[in-house]
């Protein structure tokens, strides 16, 4: 840099002064304070939940059994709706991963514009803004009025929840895979069925996986489809295919409603799990990410 | 026994009622048995490909009029002419590219060693097993180099560990391109220059072991050391393969090309409406020595295109 005492030859480098230098640093400020704004909420929520959930979490408080609410709060767990979060979720994503990843697949490579293709585009997509406690009424009412309430109708529940985002996410997934490697494939000879399964999934694959799993920690931590369906009890359930069940979003919501400070306590333990659930699926996903992304580069 | 050199007259002509032949859908592949001739093949059993009026539309729009000619086998054929005048949609229709296209069309005949290529049976997949091809672009897949040659072998069936290591390392040879990736097999064949990858691509296509390779500007992204390489590779494996490949460089068609093919553009001034036409084809050297067509020697001389 030339020293400020030497006269300025040649052409003027530097930045330009004025309104247009104003403007430029008015635009960065704005965009810090928005990203400080916006990561606020975020920390205070993390901060609050771990803060009063911390003391409460433990291996005997993830396995116990469910305490009555007046019980104080280092009595007792939630180990019940830690088994129905695991039976339900597991259920809900084998039925609508899979599906989602098929029918993001015909939609993509087989579809084209035909009606069919629009058709599940369409709905697919209006399905993805129904409110989730409207999900839960309608498996009420075609479900549970006939066959009890059960874990396995949450879980369809949930399955109706994850499966648009699984459709959508996949289906951009696999809109991002180059045309030129389908062609690649096609003229070694390859049939549709073949450049599909050994080519464009493998190349779409992180992305699918991480999409699913993020729609599956979502579903965990879903509540109100969980309310008509699975009948909030304190008794652990295995059978999830008959009688009413359990799952941690639930337990959250009754504990936290109740007036006693145990079951509140209670309360934000199970918060803390559910945080802890999703957090440990996003860094699966970023593994799976990472390990099936490795030839990309 | 010599192919009569072809010479479409100028001026645009009313297209013969010709049969219409539309591409089949995509069926599924038969038992991979040859292609059954129809017609003895005679003194054209030299003829690799014998093309007879064809007109290629997409949707509505007729990219290409009544192109006729034929390609002989061990021979290195070059489609040259200015942008848009139809050389790659000519090219693709040798191996059935086109039908991945919605909305394309071919009228007219491509017999391919005696069969016709869109006839009723035939199935596109076995088509583009004996008919490989090049692109512009390279398109390695995102996997390791050893199992982006070994794809083609893979979905043709073999399994042998030993047996694809023996692919492998032949095809990567043909392409040249043993030497300088030997040591990294299992690295991402994404990892590769420009190219060594369109290496790569042409390593992937010849371990299928095609009885026919199209190139389709293989070289157009390619510096001049990399271009010179692929050059020698296609004078190398003419004696097995028979190439056809399109250019913009009219260097490289005289470098390496047996017979050269010139397409042009033909705007009908009443519809305004353009499509391509095959305006001379014929030895290489007499193309560009001593060109029959007006259009032909203006294009060659540098006067157009």
């Amino acid at each position: 840099m030339a020293a400020i005492t030497e006269p300025q030859l040649g052409p003027n480098l530097q930045e330009p002064t004025g309104w247009r230098r104003s403007k430029n640093r008015i635009a960065t400020v704005l965009m810090v304070l928005s990203f400080v704004l916006v990561i606020i909420p975020l920390v205070f929520v993390l901060y609050t939940v771990i803060a009063k959930g911390i003391s409460i979490i433990s291996w005997q408080f993830l396995t116990s059994p469910i305490p009555p609410q007046v019980a104080p709060a280092d009595e007792g767990g939630i180990g019940p709706a830690v088994l129905g979060t695991i039976e339900i979720t597991a259920i809900a994503a084998l039925m609508a991963v899979p599906l989602g990843i098929l029918g993001a697949i015909y939609l993509n490579e087989y579809g084209g514009k035909g009606v069919l293709a629009r058709l599940i585009g369409f709905f697919s997509d209006v399905m993805t803004g129904v409110p989730s406690i409207v999900m839960g009424l309608f498996l009420f009412s075609i479900w549970v009025l006939h066959f009890g309430f059960s874990g396995f109708a949450g879980a369809l529940a949930l399955a109706c929840l994850m499966l648009p985002i699984v459709i959508r996410s996949t289906d951009e997934m696999l809109k991002l895979v180059p045309n030129p490697l389908r062609e690649g494939s096609y003229a070694l000879g390859a049939t549709k069925a073949r450049v599909t399964i050994t080519v464009v999934l493998p190349a779409a694959i992180g992305g699918i996986v991480s999409g699913a799993l993020l729609a599956i920690a979502r579903a965990a931590g879903e509540t109100a489809p969980l309310l008509f369906t699975i009948l909030t009890v304190t008794a652990a359930n295995p059978n999830v295919f008959s009688g009413a069940n359990t799952a941690i979003p639930s337990q959250i919501f009754a504990n936290a409603t109740s007036p006693y400070p145990g079951a509140q306590g209670r309360a934000w333990g199970a918060a803390l799990t559910l945080i802890a659930i999703a957090f440990v699926l996003m860094i699966v996903a970023r593994f799976i990410t990472a390990r099936f992304t490795r030839y990309s580069r | 026994m010599e192919q009569p050199e072809q010479n479409i007259a100028t001026g645009l002509q009313q297209p013969e009622p010709a049969a219409q032949i539309q591409a089949p859908p995509v069926a599924e592949p038969q038992a991979p048995a040859a292609p059954q001739p129809q017609m003895m093949p005679s003194d054209s059993g030299d003829l690799v490909f014998d093309v007879e009026k064809v007109s290629c539309y997409y949707s509505a729009f007729r990219a290409v009029t009544d192109v006729s000619l034929s390609i002989h086998e061990n021979e290195i054929t070059a489609f040259i002419g200015p942008s848009g005048c139809g050389k790659t949609t000519v090219l693709r229709t040798l191996n059935r590219m086109n039908d991945l296209v919605p909305g394309a069309r071919v009228e007219g005949d491509i017999r391919y060693r005696g069969a016709s290529l869109y006839g009723k049976d035939v199935s596109p997949i076995a088509v583009r097993r004996r008919i490989g091809m090049v692109f512009q672009k390279p398109n390695p897949f995102p996997k390791s180099i050893y199992d982006n040659v070994a794809y083609g072998p893979r979905i043709n069936g073999e399994r042998n560990k030993r047996k694809l290591d023996e692919i492998v390392e032949h095809s990567l040879q043909q392409a040249a391109l043993w030497d300088e990736v030997k040591d990294r097999l299992n690295k991402s064949g994404l990892g590769l220059s420009g190219g060594q990858a369109q290496r790569l691509c042409i390593a992937r296509t010849l371990a299928v072991e095609p009885d026919v390779v199209l190139m389709d500007e293989p070289c157009s992204a390619l510096d001049p050391i990399a271009t010179g390489r692929i050059e020698d590779l296609m004078r190398e494996i003419k004696s097995r393969y028979t190439i056809v490949i399109v250019t913009h460089n009219m260097q490289q068609a005289t470098r390496v090309s047996d017979r050269t093919a010139f397409y042009s553009v033909l705007r009908n001034e009443e519809s305004d409406t353009r499509t391509g036409v095959l305006v001379e084809y014929g030895r290489t050297q007499q193309i560009f020595e001593d060109p029959h067509d007006e259009r032909t020697k203006a294009y060659v001389t540098g006067r157009m295109g």
